[in-house]
């Protein structure tokens, strides 16, 4: 998995409520047996006025130039600002790997869907929850400030304007440490292996019925 | 220590214990695969050179991308290359890891939320997961069932465990017995409508009172899967004589002196009298009414009497300003009675309703009636080959037939339309699946979920009326 420590960058404001997966990447572009792929459809929906199929590339798209990633000033967008229950919906991490893909590490927004929560921490993508009202503020300033770019510093826990305000944000410890180090997850639990098989003789014993095949 | 949930005894009896941040190792039971958010997993694993845990713990079928006609033509009757490669490659890995495969050909074969349960895989007391968000199905059999990512796949076929922090309890209290003409899918319609699409974000439901005990298993499997449209990422129901019933017998549950042994335990898979939740909700299922949805999101759904909301009373401009997006969408405006709205296609299947149960309430609506004229295309498709079969030797199969239904194989289908049955942009469709997206029935299509009679009642009218004037 790739770290994250820090990064500066441009503000994409997207602002719709319950953003969904199905949004983020449309099921005809899950057909894929591979984990690459996906960023050029990432918001196919939105992002085209014609209906994408897999193996078209985005120059023989037609563009929806009202859709906000496709406004000049938001091309290099690093860090994608939402609303509300971000990523709710189907479970498909290709929502994910299709943001990322696309060029974003972070996304902001007042809450987050569990599932798309586990599945960004696997995959070095930055969720970080702010207060509605900040959010409010964020997308006044976006709006008012072509080219408004913020700071993220996982480290110290901030998010940072260029006017130097700077809003905390919580993030699980270890959570921290995994992004921070790249770790490898199914690694860590390997290493507790002796106490899994341990477990499961256990419930072997308690749960036979479970073990019959 | 304090009085135990039935949610908090199923964690408890899978902890394996704790990693070093703190989040629990949680063992897993049984992991049941699909085509579409396995093959990176199995590559994963083999890329870094690990093996399953526990083979036996793992049971695959296809059922996102198949194709639910020309089925006796196996693989060959999938026109889509990219769609085959997918199913081929879940063929392959099933073969390489010897897991056991209800494959196209199969007459088990079916939406993997439908198989387990029917084939007795699911049972009481598991630990379940699956690449997909509506695991959630399994619950139904107070079995903690929850869907994954990817990567979480591959993390419990390496270690067995998923690795995760507990979440809060919440009780959905439903008093009273539902109407005729009212089922549980209007019921977790309107729970939803109730707490929203992110109202049980970070819980597990349990349901319980007098109106879960008196649904079906069909009916707690309906409202069980829909957990994650209220944002729960599981949902469960306590065990009775009821799920006792269903599962005895069937070719994965336990027989002779195992089943004696399980019973035992499944029952006492309640929570204790004085559990305390983190949340509480209740609802009266006596005063319910068939429900629809008329906008892009699960929770914008209102009763069959009711119209269309007016972003003009709306209580603040993001809520207009979201009314008003999804009323465009659906091609609707404000104050729009939901009886004025006509159809283009119906879609009778899913996970959510594609049971037999279902496919009887809908074969009831049905019956002696043709589907309108104005109506493009009325699909039922069987939740599995064995749903399918009995509908059939039940003279469902006919009566659908008989009305100018099409009668498919079992799969995903138009629920999310990744194999060819899908909607043309702009056109409308009376679905008995879980999600009104935009988009997720086929490129700019238009959805609102309805229950199978609610379904059938606007096959046969062209347009959405209140099924109990149909009775
Ligand atoms: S029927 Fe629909 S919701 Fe259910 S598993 Fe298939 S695609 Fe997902």
């Amino acid at each position: 998995m790739k770290s994250f420590k820090r990064v500066t960058g441009i503000v994409a404001p997207l602002d719709r409520l319950n953003v969904d997966t199905d949004q983020i990447i449309p099921k005809q572009f899950l057909k894929s047996i591979e984990r690459t792929g996906f960023g050029d459809n990432l918001f196919d929906a939105w992002r085209f006025g014609d209906e994408g199929a897999i193996g078209k590339t985005p120059n023989e798209r037609r563009i929806n130039p009202d859709f906000v990633l496709n406004q000049p000033r938001y091309q290099d967008a690093g860090i994608l600002l939402t609303r509300g229950n971000f990523g709710c919906g189907s479970s498909r991490e290709h929502a994910v790997w299709s943001l990322l893909e696309f060029g974003f590490r972070c996304v902001i927004a007042p809450s987050f869907a569990d599932i798309f929560l586990s599945n960004c921490f696997k995959n070095g993508l930055l969720p970080i929850v702010l207060k509605e009202k900040t959010i409010d503020r964020l997308f006044e300033m976006i709006d008012a400030t072509p080219g408004f770019e913020i700071s993220v510093d996982l480290p110290a826990q901030e998010v940072r304007l260029p006017d130097g305000e700077r809003f905390e944000f919580a993030i699980d410890p270890f959570k921290k440490r995994t992004l921070l180090e790249g770790l490898d997850d199914i690694g860590l639990t390997m290493d507790h292996r002796e106490e899994i098989a341990a477990f499961e003789a256990k419930h072997r014993k308690r749960m036979p019925w479970v073990f019959t095949s | 220590m304090s009085a135990q949930t039935l949610y908090d005894k199923i964690w408890s009896a899978h902890a394996v214990g704790k990693r070093a941040d703190g989040q629990t190792m949680l063992y897993i039971d049984l992991q049941l695969l699909h085509e579409v958010t396995s093959p990176q997993a199995f590559a994963g694993l083999e890329l870094a050179g690990r093996n399953l845990w526990r083979v036996g713990a793992n049971l695959a079928t296809p059922d996102h991308n198949v194709p639910t006609d020309n089925r006796e033509l196996g693989l060959d009757g999938i026109v889509d290359a990219v769609a085959k490669q997918q199913v081929v490659t879940l063929d392959e890995n099933c073969r390489r890891y010897g897991i056991t495969q209800f494959d196209i050909l199969d007459r088990r074969q079916g939406i993997v939320h439908v198989v387990g349960p029917e084939q007795g895989a699911t049972q009481p007391g598991m630990t379940i997961v699956c690449g997909d968000s509506h695991t959630s199905t399994h619950g139904a059999f107070a079995a903690l069932a929850q869907g994954i990512g990817t990567s979480d796949v591959e993390h419990v076929m390496a270690t067995q465990c998923l690795v995760q922090s507990k979440a809060k309890n919440m009780r959905v209290q439903v008093d009273g017995a539902l109407r005729d003409g009212v089922t549980a899918k209007d019921l977790i319609l309107s729970i939803i409508g109730a707490i929203g699409t992110a109202g049980a974000t970070g819980h597990t439901i349990e349901y319980l009172g007098s109106g879960i005990t008196d649904l079906s298993m069909e009916g707690r499997m309906t409202l069980c899967n829909m957990s994650i449209e209220g944002g729960a990422r599981a949902g469960l129901v306590a065990v009775d004589d009821k799920t006792l019933e269903y599962l005895h017998g069937r070719p994965l549950a336990p027989r002779g002196e195992p089943w004696d042994l399980a019973h035992e335990y499944w029952v006492t898979l309640r929570s204790e009298a004085q559990a305390l939740f983190d949340s509480n909700f209740r609802i009266d299922a006596t005063s319910l009414i068939p429900q629809v949805t008329w906008g892009t999101s699960p929770e914008l759904v209102i009763g069959i009497d009711s119209a269309t909301p007016n972003p003009d009373r709306a209580g603040d401009e993001a809520e207009a300003q979201s009314l008003q997006l999804a009323l465009d969408y659906m091609g609707l405006v404000a104050d729009q009675p939901m009886v004025e709205i006509t159809l283009d296609r119906i879609f009778i299947g899913s996970c959510t309703n594609a049971r037999i149960e279902d496919l009887r309430g809908a074969a009831s609506v049905v019956k002696g009636r043709k589907v309108a004229r104005g109506i493009k295309q009325a699909l039922v498709v069987p939740g599995s080959g064995l749903v399918k079969a009995q509908a059939e030797a039940e003279g469902l199969a006919d009566v659908f037939l008989e009305a100018g239904f099409e009668w498919r194989a079992a799969g995903c289908s138009m629920c999310l339309a990744m194999n060819p049955d899908r909607l043309q942009p702009g056109e409308r469709c009376a679905s008995t699946s879980n999600r009104n997206f935009e988009g997720r029935q086929g490129h700019r299509g238009r959805t609102h979920l309805v229950s199978p009679m609610m379904a059938a009642a606007a096959a046969v009218q062209g347009y959405f009326v209140d099924v109990r004037g149909m009775l």
